[in-house]
């Protein structure tokens, strides 16, 4: 009985305080937490449930209807600008995912001077404001065309190969950023027991190596693709005349007015990336 | 000696870019058949020995022959040996039957006769039945069993085992040591075994080389290097011993006697090369001394002490006798009577006598 008379007035302060140091900050945090997901999610959110309005006019909402999808797959030019964009996003990301693999795999492997001036280089592309890189790339286009032109006779002109190898530019860092962080925790001794049982280095790249650097692989080539598929600034500068992608596409047509197709587009961009990027995340976690 | 070694290793040393020296002009000849183990602490440069034995590191200076032929510059893939790991170094993303086949199939041997030869390894190592679990599946002592059927279906001339039951629990290394033995001398072939653990060396080996700071300080049986250690080193590192530093005052045939702190005679082993007047250590094992209660003296070789401490440790009890004001002993006696009956024999405070055989006394040059 003594004990718990001496115990009691000391726990029941020390809960009263507790509590009303820990509202104001919950409150806080949750509230913080609440309006971030409504910023960045109540505009998608309403563009989605848009195009399915069955009505021209935005405000309103009328009734649902999957007319505009319909109109959608049946628009000439937004089935020339999806081609394209597969076409652009397909190539680019085979070709920066061999890159980027082989890049992470020079700077895992290898001691060379300038390594980490170089590695620093490489990166760039993640940090540097994409108007630059778009810039960039569209003056050393224009500058190397001239060259061309006036040495060897070729004329070349912006178009779905400029905005290949731009997109390959950008985006093969990041396949070398994930492989890397796989090699990171790569456990060499598997390829010294592969070695050991008598397996030259080509066959221990093929047989060890890659399958266990395949999920980093795999998860930085469909970054790349969802990079590619999604671009649009450096894209537009590069794009010319005549070679239209699904960005440039939207953004051509919101010139003209925001219409129900567009938003059709856009959850059906949306969806692809969101399915790209999910598979990414979850091939990197895989063990 | 008619054979050639399997594997010989002449003045080979090793020196690493940060110029640190990792194994120091060693030189080592391991025969046919034979269960040699590399023992020492850690950084002790024996894993560095088998990694240049497998491949895997260049020799500094030295040469290296496998089977007579001078190893050279010649990559892992085409050395006729076989690594057990560490860390077993089983590849995750195959099945047990396809780690177990993999030095197969990168030698293109047919496909009926990888199959058959899989089921043998897998028999032989008990994991028949195991062929479809991935290596995360497995216990630590079952992949152990892979990684060693994965190296002995190659059939190599010598199989290099770098501290394989370091990562198992006490009990289940006892019993993969005996295993491990057992299919050793099943097999024939010639094991190359890198171990700290001491008790382990002398159980496995036939022959045993310890090592320290990048040499080898004695090559032999485990007998011989337990029995007959050459450097105090040795004497410390495999097993106990005390070590009594002493004057050489008298030669005698087959025994020598050190006078310790200039006070106690003591006796000990004769060796060539000992003078009068030399400062020397004698090196003697616990087990060796035989303790007793004062007044049954002999006339040689007794010494006089007084106990301590006396601790029991179940199978023995260990008492510090103190035989000057700078030395003392420790004396291990077995409890070959039930202590609880007996009572203690031998209290702390008590004066006694302490004798062993002069031969099983060493003598170390100091």
């Amino acid at each position: 009985m003594s004990t718990t008379a001496t115990t009691a007035p000391q726990t029941a302060p020390l809960a009263t305080r507790r509590r009303w140091r820990l509202k104001p900050g919950w409150l806080v945090l949750n509230s913080n937490v609440l309006l971030t997901f409504l910023f960045l999610y109540a505009p998608i959110v309403i563009l989605v449930i848009f195009s399915f309005n069955a009505s021209r006019q935005q405000a309103v909402w009328v009734g649902f209807t999957i007319e505009w999808y319909e109109q959608m797959i049946r628009d000439e030019r937004v089935i020339a600008a999806a081609k394209n964009s597969l076409i652009i996003a397909l190539v680019s990301t085979a070709v920066s995912t061999v890159i980027g693999t082989l890049t992470a795999l020079a700077l895992d492997r290898f001691r060379f001077r300038a390594k980490t001036a170089f590695e620093g280089a490489m990166y760039l592309p993640i940090i540097v404001p994409e108007i630059v890189m778009a810039i960039s790339l569209l003056v050393f286009f224009n500058t190397s065309f001239n060259l061309l032109d006036r040495w060897l006779g070729l004329t070349l002109k912006f178009g779905l190969g400029t905005i290949t190898i731009a997109h390959i530019a950008f985006s093969f860092p990041f396949v070398a950023v994930v492989v890397r962080a796989r090699l990171a925790d790569f456990d060499r001794t598997l390829e010294q027991a592969a070695q050991d049982l008598g397996a030259n280095e080509w066959q221990t790249f093929r047989y060890v190596t890659l399958p266990l650097l395949m999920p980093g692989i795999l998860a930085g080539a469909l970054l790349a693709f969802t990079l590619s598929i999604d671009d649009f600034v450096i894209t537009f500068f590069n794009a010319g005349i005549g070679a239209t992608t699904l960005p440039l596409e939207i953004y051509g047509r919101i010139r003209r007015g925001i219409t129900p197709e567009v938003n059709a587009l856009s959850a059906v961009l949306l969806l692809a990336s969101i399915a790209l990027v999910l598979g990414s995340v979850l091939l990197q976690r895989r063990r | 000696m008619g054979r050639t070694a399997d594997v010989e290793l002449r003045n080979v040393s090793k020196v690493f870019d940060n110029s640190v020296v990792a194994v120091d002009d060693v030189s080592l000849e391991i025969e046919p058949g034979e269960f040699f183990s590399l023992l020492g602490p850690s950084g002790c440069g024996k894993t560095t020995t088998l990694r240049m034995i497998a491949g895997f590191e260049m020799p500094t200076s030295g040469e290296i022959y496998i089977e007579g032929r001078p190893m050279g510059e010649t990559p892992p893939f085409r050395r006729n040996v076989n690594t057990v790991f560490q860390n077993y170094a089983l590849f995750p993303h195959m099945t047990v039957a396809e780690n177990v086949a993999f030095g197969l199939r990168m030698k293109r041997v047919p496909r009926d006769e990888i199959a058959r030869r899989v089921r043998e390894a897998l028999q032989l190592v008990r994991l028949a039945g195991f062929e479809d679990r991935y290596p995360r599946q497995l216990s630590g002592g079952q992949q152990q069993r892979v990684a060693l059927a994965r190296a002995l279906i190659n059939r190599p001339r010598v199989l290099l085992l770098d501290e394989p039951l370091g990562a198992l629990d006490l009990k289940l290394r006892k019993e993969m040591q005996l295993e491990l033995k057992h299919l050793q001398m099943t097999v024939g072939i010639t094991f190359i075994y890198v171990t700290h653990d001491q008790e382990e060396a002398l159980t496995m080996s036939d022959r045993i080389a310890v090592m320290n700071a990048g040499r080898v300080l004695q090559v032999g049986t485990p007998l011989e290097i337990y029995e007959r250690p050459s450097s105090r080193f040795v004497a410390d590192f495999i097993g106990e011993s005390n070590f009594l530093e002493g004057r050489v005052t008298g030669l005698n045939g087959q025994q020598v006697t050190v006078v310790i702190d200039d006070r106690v005679p003591v006796p000990a082993r004769a060796q060539d090369g000992l003078a009068v007047g030399e400062q020397v250590t004698v090196a003697i094992r616990p087990e060796k001394i035989r303790l007793r209660p004062p007044g049954m003296e002999r006339t040689d070789g007794c010494v006089r002490g007084r106990v301590e401490e006396v601790v029991y440790i179940g199978t023995d009890t260990y008492y510090l006798v103190r035989l000057t004001e700078r030395c003392t002993v420790r004396v291990r006696v077995q409890n070959s009577q039930n202590r609880l009956d007996s009572g203690e024999a031998v209290g702390e405070g008590a004066e006694v006598l302490l004798s062993w055989v002069p031969e099983t006394a060493m003598v170390l040059k100091a």
